[in-house]
Order: structure tokens, then C-alpha cells, then sequence
């Protein structure tokens, strides 16, 4: 099995885990830590993609996915605080 | 040479994501399932991407991986903290074989620290 497909295949069964925690999550910050993993991983992914193609825009994409999730979290932790955007 | 230790560095870092969620779904509450999935999987994808680096050689691709490496090693710990601060102010509770809970000792601390200075300034008015 090469590194690529054995990368992947990690990859996916990861995602499949944070998957059903964002499904079955008894609570609000449960989803909310899945989906932030779920980001993560997929920075992975793009980093694993990048070298399995040697195509540039994936690292591209890596970081701008890395940027949104960061913020995405940061938004849904104040929604959790109850607090509103502007403190 | 580089292309075996990269290699390693990628599979390292696999192993290490794959335990991260593995504790994301295994453990019993919030605060738990946080410091694994957070901890495994920021270390886990900052070596896949520095492992990309080793195998492709310091050009632009190899530059941006490590730019995104240093970034999520910046900011993952940033986004647990605000969730954990966040579960615990919208009151999730812990797992009943918790033993400690110190920031909940902390804020009672900071609630009766208020409610003395209040009770000092209206005692003085």
C-alpha cells in the first residue's frame, strides 16, 4: 500500500469519527469541537493532496482554510458566551 | 534520504490524528474530548505539513507549508481555549469523575470579590 492511499484512507476514517460526533454530540460545544478538528483535518488533507499531485494551490487552499476555520471557531465560542460580536 | 524521513514524519503525524479523534470519540465529556482531539490533531497536521516540506525541498510549496504549520500551531490553542471558556460559562457540566474544577473556584472567587467591593462602596455611602 503506498503512502498516498494508506495518508488517505487515515484521513478519511478520522473524518468519519468527527463526523459522528457532530452528529451524536450531547451538547452544543461537542459539535462545535468537532467541527474545529474537522478543519484541521482538512488542512491535512490538502497538505496530502499537495504531494500526491505536486499541484501548488492545494498548500494555497490548506492555508486558507486553516484562516477561516480559526475564525469560524472564534465566532461560535462568543455565540456559546452569549455575548454579541461588538464586546 | 529526505524522501524517507519525510515519509515517517507523515505517517507519525497520521498515527498521531488518528488518536486524536479517537479520543474525540471515545471520552465522557466536553472538557476531555477538547484536550485530545486539540492536542493529537494540531501536532498531527503540522507534521504531515512539515513532513510535505521535507519531501518536496524549501521552494514556494515547501515555504507555504511551513507558513501553514506555524499558523495552525499558532491559533489551534487560541480557538480551544475560547471553546472551553465558552462550555464552561454556558454551563456544560463536567464528567462525574472529575475531581477539580478550579476556574469554577476562580469566577465564585471573582463573583464574592465583587459582591464585597459592592457591599465596601454602598457600606461607605
Amino acid at each position: 500500500m503506498s503512502l498516498i492511499a494508506f495518508a488517505l484512507a487515515v484521513l478519511i476514517v478520522s473524518s468519519f469519527a468527527c463526523l459522528y460526533r457532530i452528529g451524536m454530540g450531547p451538547s452544543a460545544p461537542d459539535r462545535i469541537v468537532a467541527i474545529d478538528i474537522l478543519g484541521t483535518l482538512i488542512v491535512g488533507f490538502c497538505a496530502v493532496l499537495a504531494l500526491a499531485t505536486g499541484k501548488e494551490f492545494y498548500v494555497n487552499v490548506a492555508i486558507a482554510w486553516a484562516l477561516l476555520s480559526f475564525i469560524g471557531t472564534l465566532a461560535l465560542a462568543k455565540y456559546l458566551e452569549g455575548r454579541s460580536f461588538d464586546e | 534520504m529526505n524522501e524517507t524521513i519525510g515519509s515517517w514524519l507523515i505517517v507519525i503525524g497520521l498515527l498521531f490524528d488518528l488518536m486524536g479523534t479517537i479520543g474525540l470519540v471515545r471520552l465522557p465529556d466536553v472538557y476531555n474530548r477538547l484536550q485530545a482531539a486539540t492536542k493529537c490533531v494540531t501536532l498531527g497536521t503540522c507534521m504531515i505539513l512539515i513532513g510535505l516540506l521535507v519531501r518536496h525541498g524549501f521552494d514556494a510549496l515547501g515555504a507555504k507549508a511551513l507558513l501553514g504549520a506555524v499558523f495552525i500551531l499558532l491559533t489551534s490553542p487560541v480557538g480551544a481555549h475560547a471553546i472551553a471558556r465558552g462550555a464552561h460559562r454556558a454551563s456544560v457540566r463536567l464528567w462525574e469523575g472529575s475531581v477539580t474544577d478550579a476556574y469554577l473556584e476562580d469566577r465564585q472567587k471573582e463573583a464574592m470579590g465583587e459582591s464585597d467591593a459592592q457591599a465596601e462602596t454602598t457600606g461607605t455611602r
